[in-house]
């Protein structure tokens, strides 16, 4: 039995040592926010956060996980789907399918953790997911979005701007 | 907001209120029966916990909430909100109360089709079904009102419905949906309905919100790939990586022992699957399953051999069918001052949806169910029925919107169908099956390989006095849907975008033209691929104008306008791209600009790339798009959808190719099969410029745009022209 801290919560996984994390998340603990797409960590749609940075779940066995390490899934990234990135990500309706989107969000998430207020070329460096229906451009007005939500209330103005 | 019909428990699938036994047959005078009078005809009870069915399109619960049924699939392309917009506007009801489901393609077929197709591919969803759901609405609409004028015993015509509330304008008496929705799903629905003009609408051209948000920012979201069901085990799959090829054998004795392992199982007479307790170990254990292939008759085709079948057929006389000729080219090539020729290729590309393939099945010797994410439930039905060795009327599909469907979810069921062959060898257990990457790599249905040879004819004053199009290569129809092909075997599909008139017609009066096929097909399965032939056709016909345009000493703008007097819509969006990116100015230092304009899925796109090449490395800095499709339902989600088609295009021209070894396709992940990322996203700027009257589609024009106005940008940038796809093989410095 391993011991996971996920979402806060303390669980216990019975699974091979060599499984992949993402599929811990998925079918041991039937967490299936966190998608599988390539199993190669190309991706990005298994992204999870470890002790507050964006990882790949799919590369992550089981058996190199410490039971203290916090693990945040897209499930526990906050209780009312009220995450300044969620936030953002509904006001600028930015998914198309989705099955990317919650990879995505976490990426975004963990970026502006590091970085409050990141440029472009931030953006750019850190924010590799792929998503083929193409939302890289509300993706990233997203993200400046959830920057602005972040140091407090949006004003409106803002959201006119972001919307238009 | 949106309400799936998707759950873990069966009943829950089963639509509430739908209460229509199977052979029951609709008169076509009568297209929206009521429940009840479904109920009467079949002599069944109305069940009393459902809802209200008011007409088939519309559900209206006692708290006033709109349910609003989505024939079509969901895969990102956003039908399912603009769908809704078109019911909810005739309907005349509360759109902060609207929510959708999937009716089953079961149910379908035992309404009469009564939602019609449920087909989602070919950028129809809106544009083929825009007038039966709008009479869905307002069938329901009008049922609504009459029920209230009877409970107040006063004329309908004095009656008004606005926002969900139903008011006797002489009284002021008012009441809501959702009160009298029960006694509207006992009347007979009205004979005829008139639809609102297009001036008086109030929520379709509005940018709404889509209702399929929320889930999806949180992992409620449950794709197909996700589901679970009590009881169910896991399914990976491996089928011969050669084309053609078959199982010879496998030796399980190892892998039989291993973690979780319940079962090894051929499908078909080409595939071997190991189920298990989780995917994770089902995938461990097919990766450590020895298994020998017959390799069959393609296990020396290699890239190479397809390309010398395709240079054959770009001057051959045998299997070449005509798509347009007007005039005479031999004519009108005669005395030429110039003449211009130029060959193209464009490779197999893979649709790498980003939920691999997937379906649930459940089958019992009496009943058949399956789960999937599909773009033609019927299909899927279909598929599943002649896997499960069932009638259709004992098997049904749940629909589950989709990560991605691209066109490989529509034609193509070989996944239910090995999920169901698979759920066959255990009666009663729920089998998901789901794709690696990898085998979603080696068995796509590829976007075809086509080679063009264009040879263009230019007088001294520069006019273009002929063109000669000569494609070569693999026809979709032939191998997907024989049956469509013209009555002389032509594929006119292969035609999309040259053709003399229609939703995929040429933008240009040629005075004399000839665009023919020669059908080549190699043995790799081909498919509908997001765009179609209109995305090797563009590259085609939009690189080769600029080639003229550049012979002919001309800009391309100005070329391309002499040859679009006969079509306004085309030279509309092609100018307001043109204006808005400041075609003739500077677009910046090393900034160079190229164009593309298409018709095809009935609406009228253009683009205009601005691009540089700064030692060797490419870089897309913004892109003019326009959109004319007629009636634009939503705005917002239009823009969405034109930004999308820039990376799923430009994905395909940076690095989109398939290749083939050994009869097999080479790659096998995004390492080697890459999309574009946010970095290599240009800026979209996006012109919705509806001009009414017809309805055109959305989801892949632009697609076609999105090469050919880069590659033409690269030769304004570089003075080269490239003529072969993907641009990872090809050094611009």
């Amino acid at each position: 039995m391993a011991k996971l801290t996920i979402n806060g919560k303390v669980l216990e996984v019975d699974a091979d040592g060599s499984t992949p994390l993402l599929w811990v998340l998925r079918e041991q603990l039937g967490m299936t926010g966190t998608k599988y797409s390539c199993g190669i960590g190309l991706c990005g749609a298994c992204t999870v956060h470890i002790d507050g940075k964006a990882v790949r779940s799919c590369v992550v066995p089981l058996a190199g996980l410490e039971p203290e390490q916090d693990i945040v899934t897209i499930e526990g990234l906050s209780a009312h789907n009220d995450h300044p990135v969620q936030q953002a990500w509904s006001e600028l309706d930015v998914p198309q399918c989705g099955y990317c989107q919650p990879g995505m969000i976490m990426a975004a998430a963990a970026l502006l953790k590091q970085n409050p207020a990141p440029s472009d070329a931030d953006i750019d460096r850190h924010i590799t997911n792929i998503c083929r229906c193409g939302t890289y451009n509300r993706v990233r007005r997203g993200i400046h979005l959830a920057a602005r939500l972040h140091d407090g209330p949006a004003q409106a103005s803002d959201r006119v701007e972001e919307s238009s | 907001m949106s309400r799936d019909t998707f759950n873990v428990s069966r009943r829950e699938f089963l639509i509430r209120g739908s209460t229509a036994g199977a052979g029951f047959a609709l008169g076509l005078h009568l297209p929206f029966l009521s429940r009840s009078a479904i109920a009467a005809e079949n002599g069944t009870a109305v069940a009393a916990a459902g809802a209200p069915e008011i007409g088939a399109w519309v559900v209206i619960e006692p708290d006033d909430t709109v349910v609003i049924r989505i024939a079509r699939s969901e895969m990102g392309q956003g039908t399912l909100t603009g769908l809704a917009q078109l019911v909810a506007e005739e309907l005349e009801c509360d759109w902060s109360k609207v929510t959708t489901e999937y009716p089953t393609p079961g149910q379908n077929l035992a309404r009469n089709r009564v939602w019609g197709s449920f087909s989602t591919g070919g950028s129809r969803g809106i544009r083929e079904s825009h007038l039966y759901v709008r009479k869905g609405g307002a069938v329901a609409r009008h049922m609504l009102i009459e029920a209230a004028a009877e409970i107040w015993n006063v004329p309908m015509a004095e009656c008004r419905a606005e926002n969900s509330v139903i008011t006797h304008v002489p009284t002021g008496n008012a009441t809501t949906y959702g009160k009298v929705a029960a006694a509207a799903a006992e009347l007979w629905p009205p004979e005829q309905v008139v639809l609102k003009d297009p001036k008086d609408w109030k929520l379709i051209g509005q940018p709404v919100k889509r209702l399929d948000t929320l889930d999806k920012l949180n992992g409620k979201q449950v794709f197909g790939a996700d589901l679970k069901l009590p009881g169910m085990l896991n399914a990976a799959i491996k089928a011969c990586p050669v084309f053609g090829g078959k199982l010879k054998s496998f030796d399980d004795a190892g892998v039989r022992k291993m973690p979780g392992v319940r079962a090894v199982v051929a499908v078909d007479d080409d595939a071997v699957a190991v189920v298990a307790d989780t995917w994770w170990q089902a995938n461990s254990a097919l990766a450590a399953l020895p298994v020998v292939w017959d390799k069959g008759p393609n296990a020396e085709l290699t890239s190479a051999a397809i390309d010398k079948m395709l240079d054959e057929g770009l001057s051959s006389d045998d299997q070449v069918y005509v798509g347009n000729a007007n005039g005479d080219i031999h004519k009108g090539m005669q005395g030429a001052a110039k003449t211009v020729e130029a060959v193209y290729t464009y490779p197999y590309q893979n649709h790498a949806t980003m939920e691999p393939m997937n379906a649930t099945a459940r089958w019992t010797r009496e009943r058949c169910e399956v789960w999937c994410p599909t773009q033609n439930g019927e299909a899927a039905l279909e598929a599943t029925a002649e896997a499960a060795g069932l009638p259709v009327a004992q098997c049904d599909v749940h629909k589950i919107h989709l990560g991605g469907g691209f066109g490989r979810r529509g034609a193509f069921h070989d996944f239910v169908k090995q999920a169901v062959a698979i759920a066959r060898r255990l009666p009663g257990t729920p089998v998901k099956l789901l794709w690696s990457r990898e085998e979603d790599m080696a068995h796509g249905h590829y976007h075809p390989v086509t080679k063009c040879r264009l040879t263009g004819s230019l007088d001294e004053n520069g006019e273009l006095t002929a063109l000669h199009v000569r494609i070569s290569g693999q026809s979709i129809l032939a191998s997907v849907l024989p049956h469509a092909l013209r009555a002389d075997g032509a594929d006119v599909v292969t035609f999309q975008g040259f053709l003399p008139e229609g939703d995929h017609a040429i933008s240009y009066s040629v005075p004399n033209l000839l665009v023919e096929h020669a059908m080549r097909n190699p043995p790799v399965p081909p498919g509908f691929w997001r765009g179609v032939n209109i995305n090797q056709n563009a590259v085609y016909m939009e690189c080769f104008v600029d080639e003229l345009a550049h012979a002919a000493g001309q800009d391309p703008l100005a070329f391309r306008r002499k040859l679009m007097a006969d079509h306004p819509k085309s030279l509309a969006v092609l100018n307001a791209v043109a204006e808005k990116a400041g075609w003739g100015k500077s677009a910046g230092p090393g900034i160079h600009r190229g164009l593309a304009v298409v018709k095809t899925f009935g609406s009228y796109v253009a683009a205009c790339a601005e691009v540089s090449v700064n030692k060797g490395a490419l870089r897309i800095h913004r892109i003019v798009a326009a959109t004319d499709p007629g009636y634009a339902v939503n705005p917002q989600q239009i823009e969405a959808q034109v930004e999308g088609s820039f990376v799923y295009g430009l994905s395909a021209l940076l690095y989109g190719e398939c290749t083939l070894e050994g009869g097999a396709v080479v790659q096998s992940n995004f390492h080697d099969y890459p999309s574009m990322l946010i970095k290599e996203m240009p800026k979209v700027e996006v012109i919705v410029m509806p001009s009414g009257g017809f309805w055109g589609g959305i989801g892949e024009p632009t697609i076609a745009v999105a090469a050919p106005a880069v590659l033409n940008g690269i030769f304004a940038a570089t003075q080269r022209r490239i003529r072969s796809v993907p641009l990872k093989h090809v050094k611009l410095g």
